[in-house]
């Protein structure tokens, strides 16, 4: 199982899954109509490193971030 | 890098970070403040902060400016920020103004595209995204 949380002002409680790639997570974020307009605008992280690439490979425990749009100062 | 509930003690800050440098034989030092502007009858602004990404970013960015030389420091503001406070701050320390000028332009232009940080409006006690004004970070719509 790996959990997915949704930072700022997404608004949903983390959820967890089963998926062996950042493919997997798409595609069960992508069942979620709530999700879908922001996942065209948010960046990701794997265990707190921002990752690029939707091959990554994810192993049991694994956390991934989701970061919407940001505006510090 | 410091993060605080509320606004900033700008100048106990700066005086801070003056004096630990006091010593370092760094000729230039440029601080930054951001304030919050009375703007669309905003009371304050708000802040999330995800502070372990945050954390990383920052280390990179002292990276950065070490293979130059040179040091940035950070104080941001968590919660909320009334209006004509402020909720960051930065600077640049570094031996001659030249790679501090270029750094502290650097620095607080990375900082507003890729500081995992969320800012809300805040009027009449509701939090209130400001999506118009923030930017999506670097590899944004990888899972789209």
């Amino acid at each position: 199982m790996i959990k997915v949380e949704f930072l700022g002002p997404i608004g949903k409680a983390a959820v967890e899954m089963e998926a062996a790639t950042l493919a997997d997570v798409a595609a069960k974020l992508k069942e979620d109509e709530m999700l879908v307009p922001w996942l065209e605008k948010c960046a990701v992280a794997l265990n707190d490193t921002m990752v690029k690439d939707l091959d990554t490979v994810l192993n049991d425990g694994d956390r991934i971030s989701i970061l919407p749009p940001v505006c510090g100062g | 890098m410091e993060l605080y509930n509320g606004p900033l003690d700008v100048k106990e800050i700066f005086g801070r970070w003056l004096d630990e440098e006091a010593e370092s034989n760094y000729g230039a030092y440029i601080p930054f403040v951001g304030t919050i502007r009375a703007e669309e009858e905003i009371e304050a602004l708000s802040f999330d902060i995800y502070e372990p990404v945050l954390q990383k970013w920052f280390d990179e960015w002292q990276e950065r400016a070490k293979a130059r030389g040179a040091v940035v420091r950070m104080a941001h503001a968590i919660g909320d920020v009334p209006v004509h406070t402020s909720s960051y701050v930065s600077a640049v320390f570094s031996p001659k103004r030249r790679v501090a000028l270029e750094l502290i332009d650097e620095f607080v232009e990375d900082f507003k595209a890729n500081a995992p940080i969320w800012k809300y409006d805040v009027k009449n006690g509701e939090r209130i995204y400001a999506e118009d004004r923030s930017t999506p970070m670097d590899g944004s719509g990888l899972l789209a």
